[in-house]
């Protein structure tokens, strides 16, 4: 396109392009640089409103996620397109999935407070796992003697399970009265 | 040194009812051993195990029953795979620990004292919700299984020169920056959904990177909504509370800085 869009209908379809080629979700800051003349935030919000409701009725879903927007095949589709890669998706021992909903839950967490909540020592490759997959990172460290590493989960976490934020995560069963409240 | 009062190994009483043999899911053939460690995550696994298979009330918990069968256990385990049984011997300690302090006659002065259960049954309960929430975040769609994201083929145009960069682009660009970024001071909504622990692990992030950052800094005051700042507030504090990260200020109305903190 050698002109600048001008309609809302370019714009829009200068977005959709952007955004059915990207590797990434794209963040607004992404976006907004799609434009020469500059566009408020707002107006950004809008038009990615209004594509979302154009794609309302095709096989594809304009979605917002942690680090930004993306389009992905809508959920009916996925039991064919599982076809066409046989082999299962590996899943994580139970271990993992502790490990990593302590994560999310309680962060930024140490190895010994996963211990202490899991009652056994912590695998160092399931910690190796995680950070391999990007869905946790070391944000700190415990000013305690050894000085042990603070774990966080990423936005790439929140990306891979559809959720914009911490706060959309399942709440957690409420058995006692909770010591760190999640959301507000 | 198990007191006399437990019921002998046979006749194991459970919420009053007797029971003349071990329960069948009891029994485990040594052989099969192995394969049914691996089935427990662990000390805390296998007394939920235990409670939740016999409907106890995990609020009233009867000690002798449970440390009785978990014992029994723990006994197996140790003959086969003994590297194995030490997290479960420290559980195994602390269960015979409970059980003689609730036999210890008490003093009135301290009859309010808590109940020894309590701890163990905090632990419980934590590590129940995290096993449930373990199984919900497995049960959720995931990118690459359920979600399959699209990504339509785009030619990228090959560079094969590296550009060129004079220092005056450099400056050219800089200022359309700092002109842009001068574009975004206007009031916004913020749709966000907004949660404390995630700010506090952003700030952690920052305060990695810049080591030393002034307390209004922290804030992104032109674009954040008043709920955001709250919350960040609010994760400034429970950082601090937390000992995670230390805060200065020279005199009183001067700057204050924060920083990660540090032992040395």
């Amino acid at each position: 396109m050698q002109t600048e869009p001008q309609t809302i209908v370019e714009m829009k379809q200068v977005l959709e392009a952007a955004l059915l080629t990207a590797s990434q979700p794209l963040a607004l800051e992404d976006l907004l640089r799609l434009f020469a003349a500059r566009m408020e935030r707002a107006t950004l919000r809008m038009l990615l409103d209004e594509l979302k409701s154009d794609w309302q009725t095709r096989t594809l879903e304009l979605t917002q996620v942690a680090s930004g927007w993306r389009f992905q095949a809508r959920a009916e589709y996925a039991p064919f397109l599982a076809r066409l890669n046989p082999e299962k998706p590996q899943r994580y021992s139970r271990a993992a999935l502790e490990t990593l909903a302590i994560i999310a839950y309680r962060q930024p967490v140490t190895r010994g407070d996963i211990e202490n909540i899991r009652g056994v020592a912590v695998n160092p490759n399931i910690i190796r796992q995680l950070q391999e997959r990007e869905w946790i990172d070391v944000v700190g460290q415990r000013d305690v003697p050894g000085r042990p590493s603070l774990y966080a989960t990423t936005k790439n976490f929140l990306d891979d399970l559809n959720l914009r934020s911490l706060a959309e995560l399942p709440p957690m069963e409420n058995f006692t009265q909770q010591e760190f409240p999640l959301g507000l | 040194m198990i007191p006399t009062v437990l019921p002998a190994p046979t006749n194991a009483r459970i919420h009053g009812e007797t029971l003349t043999s071990l329960p069948q899911d009891l029994y485990i053939p040594p052989d099969a051993l192995e394969v049914y460690l691996e089935a427990f995550e662990g000390p805390l696994d296998l007394l939920l195990y235990l409670i939740r298979k016999h409907n106890l009330d995990i609020l009233d918990i009867p000690m002798a029953d449970l440390t009785l069968q978990y014992m029994q256990y723990v006994e197996k385990m140790r003959a086969v795979k003994l590297e194995l049984a030490a997290d479960y011997l420290l559980m195994s300690a602390m269960l015979i620990e409970i059980k003689s302090r609730m036999l210890l006659p008490k003093p009135a002065e301290i009859e309010q004292d808590q109940d020894p259960r309590a701890e163990l049954v905090r632990r419980l309960m934590e590590y129940e919700s995290i096993k449930l929430a373990a199984q919900r975040l497995d049960a959720m769609p995931q990118v690459g299984s359920e979600i399959l994201v699209a990504q339509a083929y785009y030619q990228q145009i090959i560079e094969t020169q590296p550009p060129v960069v004079a220092l005056d682009d450099l400056i050219a660009a800089w200022k359309s920056v700092l002109e842009r970024a001068s574009h975004f001071t206007h009031h916004k909504v913020s749709r966000a959904e907004l949660s404390v622990r995630e700010h506090m692990s952003q700030i952690l992030r920052r305060l990695q990177k810049e080591k030393l950052v002034e307390f209004a800094a922290l804030f992104n005051v032109e674009s954040d909504g008043i709920a955001k700042l709250v919350v960040c507030f609010l994760a400034i504090l429970e950082l601090a509370r937390e000992g995670l990260v230390h805060m200065t200020q020279q005199a009183a109305f001067s700057p204050i800085y924060i920083q990660i903190s540090h032992a040395d």
